[in-house]
């Protein structure tokens, strides 16, 4: 096959007022006409650049500065301003990520496509149109007729997708880059996206650069993949072998970072991370302060909470209280020696209900941490009508499930479900219209009626999706951290404080000099580390995190997955997990809650949900997840 | 010290923008300028404007020196009433600062509270306070200031016109200038009170004054700053106005607006001193404080970069 696209040497460069940044380094690519080629890396690594390089569209000030761009026998990097123009939409289209924003709302979708068609073949306007409708059949959109005169918005995501779709595909253009086609679009909805892709691939002979960060979407539909990694090619081959049998380190670290729809693992081994941190970060230390100290401080609390409950039980589990503070230490003391730190999972919690704790009071029933009985949350919206009842949008309806303390709860769905909504009223920032909510045998009131100084406003907290937002970005990490100590009136010495802060930052593997500085100065997954710290210096017994991984990378949703599991295997935490990533709620889940529309879907063990999922839906959101069971080789 | 400014410098973005925009940069030289000789007028002016001892009516009206009949002890003359205008110009300036200061604290303090409150809160304080606003932007911000002042003049008594003259400026100016700190500070609110961060603050059951005032005033300062600086032109230009009118400080006292007003009258009978100086001297202050102000605003908005 001759080659279509074949890149040399690319070099890009960004320059800034801190000297040239190199986007690209040496870049080699060879797309065939009729291939699919995967581009995957993860945040920064140049991806986008090479779209951005191919269509001429590189943001100011970047420029090539090295390389050639050969597409069909001419180089791309010598071509006017003016021939560059008739080329990009004519010969080389693309699809972008978000079809929210990549539509023009104010025209119909028909005149985006008439218009897109006769800025590049001389077309009347209703052959131009003939061709439209034409269009959109092909890439599947029902009822064609009808819709084509409607707006982006009367549109679903998938539908805007396919449209996004139709206006590459308007000048029959032999190579189209697709750049994070199915990122924003439910699993559902994305596999047909792709099968679409697939299609239009080998029908039309059109030559595909799919750039994506998915593993699982590269291995679904692309023939070949190169993997970058910080602007240089790492690796480039048969899919099937890259991501079989890779080479390379990296690749294989990127691998193993992935989550296994599968198999559950203990834990993700031989991560990468191009987090690093200077000596002088390392070397920074307040006295005393340890992942020790943290761990210790944490535990302590937990004993006391244990005696002061048990006060009213039973006298056996008083006795019980010296015990546990007793068998913390021993883990405690192995916490820091050798290697990337990490907690050693023990049963160190008499809460831990892991089947293998041989403990005694594990073999009777125990209480659940939280209840949740026909929970419904309805929001109205505008001005309810003068007359007759109030019509509302019911987020969630009917929800009710059991949660033990010690084991963590995955809450699977795909947008609009009501995952986050649930969570929303279970911290009290939403208000439940109907059910109850039991935690820890007393009932949870409804935020408006629950009180600043009411004890669960310590006892759960939160881990939101997004560390940009979740992090006030002009405090700095000491008084983002600290709030909460002072706040529930944990220490109030001080230097006690302080030392803390630096304790809990050691936890969850961050260097102690980092509480001084500002959010802005982390990456994402720093700044998850962060929110977590918050949470957990709360002293929490319940945990909420909403899709806490989803922002980020492969291997950084890898560290912090790991780091979740250490802490709540190690503090005994219940945490509820909502995810819109069955794998990822397969690694840390011990029960799955599946929500559709507002509604409870399936409740069941982990395994025997993804062994065998009962509901119709959970089985196609299991069938339809791109993943990498192909893939024999033990990581 | 030289290296650690020069790290300040790279990573501080806005001492950085700053460092690259001559413009700016002179703005900022102006209106350091004005402001300190403002300040200094004690200091710096020939003679004492207050003085009236030291005000002869036999030196009224005097040119400057390069003309024909000055008097070198009066650098740019001397007004109707004898005065030398550069004193008079300085403690003027001083005066109009001062006057434009104090209002604009006060319209930020009131429209930042009422703003960060309807952002926060929404509902039906909200849809009241910012109909009050809207109502208040479809009149000019002079009508405003004038309203105001007209009614306290009316409700004071006569003698307390005077001394109390500057307090009633400020809240006259201030009133008609609060509206756009309350429309800057509700809209960034809106955007800030959905951010993870503040959830977690309620979550927590933490007081909505701590939010507001701990977690969410600092994050909207930036807008608010640009806000400031503009204003802060507007005010002072609302006080010469004010005094131009004949309705502002009192007449003893020399403002710009007053200057001017007095300047105009002897505009057209050849003593153009009067009023060109002080009318320089409000034209240049009010630029650089709006190139300022332009300059914040392109830092704090990077689209417009």
């Amino acid at each position: 096959m001759t080659s279509l696209l074949n890149i040399v040497d690319l070099c890009v460069k960004f320059p800034t007022r801190f000297g040239e940044f190199t986007a690209l380094n040496h870049v080699n690519l060879d797309v065939s006409a009729g291939e699919i080629h995967g581009l995957v890396g993860e945040s920064g690594a140049g991806k986008s650049t090479v779209g951005a390089a191919i269509m001429g569209l590189l943001q100011s000030p970047g420029y090539v500065s090295d390389g050639e761009i050969n597409f069909m026998g001419d180089n791309l990097t010598a071509l006017s301003d003016d021939a560059y123009h008739k080329l990009r939409g004519q010969r080389i289209s693309m699809i972008f990520q978000d079809p929210q924003t990549s539509l023009n709302p104010l025209l119909t979708v028909a005149n985006q496509l008439i218009e897109t068609i006769r800025q590049h073949a001389d077309m009347s306007h209703n052959d131009a149109r003939k061709r439209a409708v034409e269009l959109l059949e092909v890439t599947g959109l029902q009822d064609v007729e009808n819709r084509i005169d409607e707006y982006p918005h009367q549109f679903s995501g998938g539908m805007r997708q396919r449209v996004v779709i139709a206006l590459a595909l308007c000048t029959n253009p032999e190579l189209i880059i697709a750049d994070e086609p199915t990122t924003a679009l439910d699993v559902s909805v994305q596999k047909q996206i792709l099968e679409l892709i697939r299609n239009l691939c080998t029908e039309r002979n059109i030559g595909i650069i799919l750039i994506t960060h998915d593993i699982g979407v590269i291995n679904e539909i692309t023939d070949r993949v190169t993997v970058l990694r910080s602007g240089r090619v790492i690796e480039t081959g048969d899919t099937a072998t890259v991501l079989g049998e890779p080479e390379d380190d990296y690749t294989r670290a990127l691998m193993a970072a992935v989550p296994r729809l599968d198999k559950r693992l203990h834990r993700f081994k031989n991560i990468v991370s191009d987090d690093e941190f200077s000596a002088e970060d390392a070397s920074w230390r307040i006295d005393d302060a340890s992942a020790d100290y943290a761990s210790e401080w944490l535990l302590e609390q937990r004993a006391l909470q244990q005696s002061k409950t048990s006060n009213h039980k039973s006298e056996s589990q008083l006795l019980e209280v010296p015990q546990i503070s007793g068998t913390s230490r021993a883990p405690i003391a192995s916490l820091s020696d050798g290697k990337p730190r990490n907690i050693e999972p023990r049963n160190i919690e008499p809460n831990n209900s892991k089947p293998n704790n041989s403990k005694p009071k594990n073999s009777k029933p125990r209480q659940a941490i939280l209840s949740v009985s026909e929970l419904a949350v309805t929001f109205y919206s505008g001005q309810p009508s003068w007359f007759g009842k109030k019509e509302g949008f019911k987020a969630l309806s009917d929800i009710s499930f059991h949660m033990q303390p010690g084991t963590v709860l995955g809450v699977v769905g795909e947008s609009g479900s009501g995952k986050s909504t649930l969570a929303k009223a279970i911290v009290g920032l939403v208000d439940p219209s109907a059910g109850n909510m039991t935690f820890r045998s007393e009932t949870l009131p409804p935020g408006s009626a629950r009180t600043r100084s009411h004890p669960v406003r310590r006892q759960i907290q939160m881990v939101f999706q997004d560390p940009y937002s979740s992090l006030n970005n002009r405090k700095t990490v000491e008084g983002i951290i600290s709030e909460p100590i002072e706040f529930y009136g944990l220490a109030t010495n001080k230097q006690e404080i302080r030392k803390l802060v630096a304790s809990v930052l050691d936890l969850v593997e961050m260097p102690q000099r980092a509480m001084l500085k500002y959010p802005h100065q982390f990456s994402g997954g720093q700044r998850q580390r962060i929110a977590v710290a918050r949470a957990l210096v709360a002293r929490p017994e319940f945990l909420i995190c909403d899709e806490p991984t989803s922002a980020l990378d492969v291997s950084i949703q890898a560290q912090m997955l790991n780091l979740l599991k250490d802490l709540q295997e190690a503090f005994g935490l219940s945490i509820l997990f909502i995810s819109h990533n069955l794998a990822v709620i397969r690694q840390m889940a011990d029960n799955v809650v599946v929500l559709r529309n507002g509604r409870l879907i399936e409740a069941a063990e982990t395994e025997q949900f993804f062994s065998s999922p009962a509901d119709p839906y959970s089985q196609m959101l299991l069938r339809e997840t791109p993943s990498l069971r192909f893939l024999q080789a033990p990581i | 010290m030289l290296k650690a400014w020069h790290r300040l410098a790279r990573e501080n973005e806005l001492l950085y923008l700053f460092l690259n925009n001559r413009v700016a940069q002179l703005a900022a030289l102006i209106a350091l300028l004005t402001v300190g000789g403002a300040a200094l007028s004690p200091v710096l002016s020939p003679t004492d404007p207050y003085d009236i001892a030291s005000i002869d009516i036999m030196d009224s009206l005097v040119p400057p020196v390069w003309s024909d009949g000055s008097d070198e002890r009066f650098f740019i003359g001397t007004d109707d009433q004898g005065r030398d205008l550069l004193s008079a110009i300085l403690y003027g300036t001083r005066l109009s600062l001062f006057v434009g200061f104090l209002s604009i604290t006060f319209a930020s303090v009131l429209g930042v509270s009422v703003g960060l409150m309807a952002g926060y809160f929404g509902g039906r304080f909200d849809a009241f306070v910012m109909r009050i606003a809207d109502v208040q932007l479809s009149l000019p911000a002079i009508l405003t200031a004038l309203l105001i002042d007209g009614i306290a003049r009316g409700i004071l008594p006569r003698e307390q016109h005077d001394s109390l003259m500057i307090v009633v400026l400020t809240f006259a100016i201030g009133l008609s200038l609060w509206v756009n700190f309350a429309r800057t500070a509700r809209a960034s609110t809106f955007v800030e009170r959905n951010k993870e961060y503040v959830q977690a603050c309620e979550i927590m059951g933490m007081h909505p004054v701590r939010i507001l005032l701990v977690h969410i005033l600092p994050n909207i300062m930036g807008p608010i700053l640009v806000i400031l600086t503009v204003d802060l032109a507007v005010a002072v230009l609302l006080e010469a106005t004010l005094s131009f009118l004949g309705v502002g400080v009192p007449p003893n006292q020399p403002s710009l607006g007053t200057l001017i007003r007095i300047g105009t009258e002897y505009m057209f009978s050849g003593e153009w001193w009067i009023v060109i100086f002080p009318s320089a001297m409000l034209i240049t202050m009010i630029v650089s404080i709006n190139v300022l102000g332009d300059f914040l605003r392109d830092a704090f908005n990077p689209r417009l970069r």
